[in-house]
């Protein structure tokens, strides 16, 4: 299919959105200035100020001289690219693939889309007007590449659009600068007396090159289709995507079951074909009344299975509102990693953590949506209790450090120390006994201490020296005091946390 | 002659039922052991049943400290040979290192953690009924009937153990488990004149066991599993009788 490109250029992007915020600056000659050097400088003038020779880099002082009534508001640059992103996701009901182009410009890959509005002169006068409705001068035009596109959508005086073939011919009287050059290059083309770009077109290659560097070639090469240029999608098309549309609107979730069953099947039989298989999917369903509800779900290791995924699926199906039916089905798989064929066969043997079935059941407890969490804990390499273990990325990580068992340590450890108030000989005794929630325990053995040091390159405070004690009735706690006993202070005792 | 033979038949017969209701016939003695010596005489065919749900009572939180180390020291030998276990409940305070003190990995524990009660019984449910776990351990406060013996059933099919912890029930009433427990802790077990505390003991007390008897032991853990104390201090009845429960 021959290749076509479209360029859109908003000739005052950031004045035109003043504007239509403020209707009332239509009327009168405004700029956008940024401070630079301790100056105001403009950064953007509208169509009122240029034609009264207010143009983009005047210092604002100047251009006040000549024109009092100038109206001078502050640029936000982080604005515009917000709003070039927002128009270049509205342009995306044109073509699937639409691509920013800083400062001021829209690229979009439009081959095989033209033709839904009936050519490609409807095409580009229907973007034109609705965008020119909404207060954007704009000019544009269709090329078959990317950079004769842009260079006749900023420069072309003949027609916006550029048959195939023909962009040498629509290159030839437009300014060098109509190739997208660095502008020490331009400037030097202008000290040469090269106007136009079909004045060094024809000129030997080496010597372009030993003048002017790659970057010239380059970029006429690719306005010239010699070389493929890539536009970066704003939204990336996900390459595994299966549709369905149905011939009735769909409102029933059996219905909705048979259209995931069927979609599924498709994708998975690819999927298993190339050896892949998928973590997250989603299922989204496009109503007749113009919304789209979706559904997704996530998997803990990469899968294939059908019937898996359909169980996932299946546990909220439940939360698609149908409303008056639903007509387009589309089910895409963001992402997808490798299966391990040779992974998948050990599994069947041994049961345990990297068994298939118990990675399905978390699947199916997690995929709920209720808040549910899991965590497998791995030993970390720090004393301070709470910060000996951490959370476990997957569940086939395997403990970096072994497990130790040579200090005591509690069944339950407390998520918050607890304050007691305990009677302790002093200076480093356990206590002889302690009042707990209204209980007091008088300790018959102990334990300790066993001093715990904070990290100080991680939190600032208190050593803790910690005792395991037994109570009169045989209870077991794991208690300890925050910094040493001194001066005239008081040392607070805590427990943190109960033994078997 | 007569007598005999339906004698005969009926102990085959009970032990049909057993087997059915997940409780492992007489020959698996040897095999099927989880240490628990004396305690484990009280269950039929003095076997710890495998394959069943058992209830843990516990009324602070120092038996509920005791209970799961108890847990861990049952998880242990339920976990041979590179088993997994899932521990559910609304919150973790259970701290992974100490498992390892009673024989478990503790990185093959995954803890599942619900917001809710409701959800915490539904996913115990869901995670019963996976073959490829060792055991599941759910800590909950209420469990009526029958939600009991949907645990039950669930279990009945895939042979999991499932282990529920009942931190203060408000109510104790009749359940489909297959035993309810309580333990206790006891001053720990230390040669005379030795400094520091020695290793946990525990008053493991059966309430209701289904088909078996109940009884209070003394049971204390070594780094080699449990220690059964020589002297039962049974409190249930001594000879064997076919006790209805639950």
């Amino acid at each position: 299919m021959e290749r076509r490109f479209a360029s859109i250029w908003f000739r005052h992007l950031s004045t035109d959105r003043m504007a239509i915020r403020q209707p009332e600056l239509r009327e009168v000659p405004f700029v956008m200035a940024t401070p630079v050097h301790g100056r105001m400088v403009v950064s953007a003038a509208n169509i009122l100020a240029e034609s009264q020779g207010v143009s983009a880099g005047m210092v604002v002082a100047d251009a006040k001289a000549f024109l009092p009534g100038l109206e001078v508001i502050d640029d936000q640059p982080a604005w515009t690219g917000k709003l070039l992103r927002s128009l270049g996701l509205w342009c995306i009901r044109y073509t699937p693939v639409v691509a920013v182009d800083p400062p001021d410009g829209l690229l979009l890959d439009i081959s095989g889309c033209a033709h839904l509005w009936k050519g490609e002169r409807a095409y580009l006068t229907d973007i034109v007007s609705r965008l020119r409705n909404r207060g954007y001068d704009v000019r544009m035009a269709i090329a078959p590449t990317v950079g004769t596109a842009w260079a006749v959508a900023r420069f072309g005086k003949k027609g916006p659009i550029v048959e195939g073939g023909g962009e040498r011919e629509a290159l030839m009287h437009l300014p060098p600068s109509a190739l997208r050059l660095e502008s020490t290059v331009q400037e030097r083309m202008h000290k040469l007396g090269m106007r136009t770009v079909g004045s060094f077109m024809g000129m030997p290659r080496a010597a372009l090159r030993r003048r002017f560097g790659d970057q010239l070639l380059l970029r006429l090469r690719q306005a010239l289709g010699q070389e493929d240029e890539y536009l970066l999608p704003l939204k990336p098309v996900p390459p595994y995507t299966e549709r369905l549309p149905s011939l009735e609107p769909i409102r029933t979730a059996p219905g909705i079951e048979i259209a995931l069953r069927q979609l599924l099947e498709t994708l998975c039989e690819r999927l298993s074909g190339e050896g892949k298989g998928l973590r997250t999917a989603i299922l989204k369903c496009c109503r007749i009344d113009g919304r789209m509800v979706q559904i997704d779900i996530g998997t803990s290791r990469a899968t294939a299975s059908v019937s898996h995924i359909f169980n996932l699926f299946a546990l909220k199906i439940s939360q698609i509102e149908p409303a008056l039916g639903i007509e387009l089905f589309i089910l895409e798989a963001p992402r997808i990693e490798d299966i391990d064929p040779v992974q998948e066969a050990l599994w069947e043997t041994a049961p345990g953590l990297s068994s298939p079935e118990l990675a399905e059941l978390l699947d199916r407890l997690t995929g709920k949506g209720t808040g549910c969490t899991v965590h497998r804990y791995l030993p970390d390499a720090h004393h301070w209790p709470e910060r000996s273990i951490r959370p476990a990325v997957s569940l086939s990580e395997k403990p970096p450090i072994p497990w130790t068992d040579d200090r005591p340590r509690p069944t339950r450890l407390l998520a918050s120390p607890e304050p007691i108030d305990v009677t302790a000989p002093i200076p480093d005794y356990p206590p002889m006994l302690f009042r707990y929630r209204g209980e007091v325990h008088s300790i018959k053995k102990a334990e300790g201490p066993e001093r715990i040091e904070r990290e100080w390159w991680m939190d600032r405070g208190e050593h803790r020296d910690y005792y395991y004690v037994e109570d009169q009735k045989g209870q077991r706690y794991w208690i300890f005091r925050s910094g040493h006993y001194g001066d005239d202070r008081t040392r607070q005792w805590f427990l943190h946390g109960f033994f078997a | 002659m007569a007598v005999d033979s339906k004698r005969e038949l009926i102990d085959k017969l009970r032990q049909d039922i057993l087997r059915m209701q997940g409780f492992a016939p007489p020959e698996s003695r040897a095999a099927g052991g989880i240490g628990l010596g004396p305690v484990e005489n009280a269950f039929p065919n003095g076997i710890f049943p495998r394959g069943t749900v058992h209830e843990f009572i516990s009324t602070s939180r120092e038996q509920g400290a005791a209970t799961c180390g108890f847990i861990e020291g049952l998880l242990s030998r339920l976990m041979d040979g590179g088993g997994v276990c899932l521990w559910i409940g609304t919150s973790t305070i259970l701290f992974p290192p100490a498992a390892k003190s009673f024989g478990v990995e503790p990185d093959r524990i995954v803890f599942v953690t619900m917001r809710r009660e409701r959800e915490v019984l539904w996913a115990t449910e869901e995670a019963l009924k996976c073959r490829g776990l060792a055991a599941v351990v759910s800590e909950l406060q209420e469990m009526d009937f029958a939600q009991s013996r949907r645990l039950q059933l669930a279990v009945e099919k895939s042979k999991v153990t499932g282990l529920v912890i009942r931190h203060n029930p408000r109510r104790i009433g009749s359940t489909a488990c297959a035993a309810r427990w309580q333990i206790r802790p006891l001053p720990s077990a230390l040669e005379e004149g030795l400094p520091g505390v020695g290793s946990p003991q525990w008053e493991v007390e059966l309430l209701k066991v289904r088909n078996g008897h109940t009884g209070s032991w003394q049971v204390g853990w070594s780094e080699d599993g449990f220690v059964p104390m020589a002297k039962p201090t049974l409190v249930g009845t001594q000879d064997k009788k076919w006790i209805k429960t639950g």
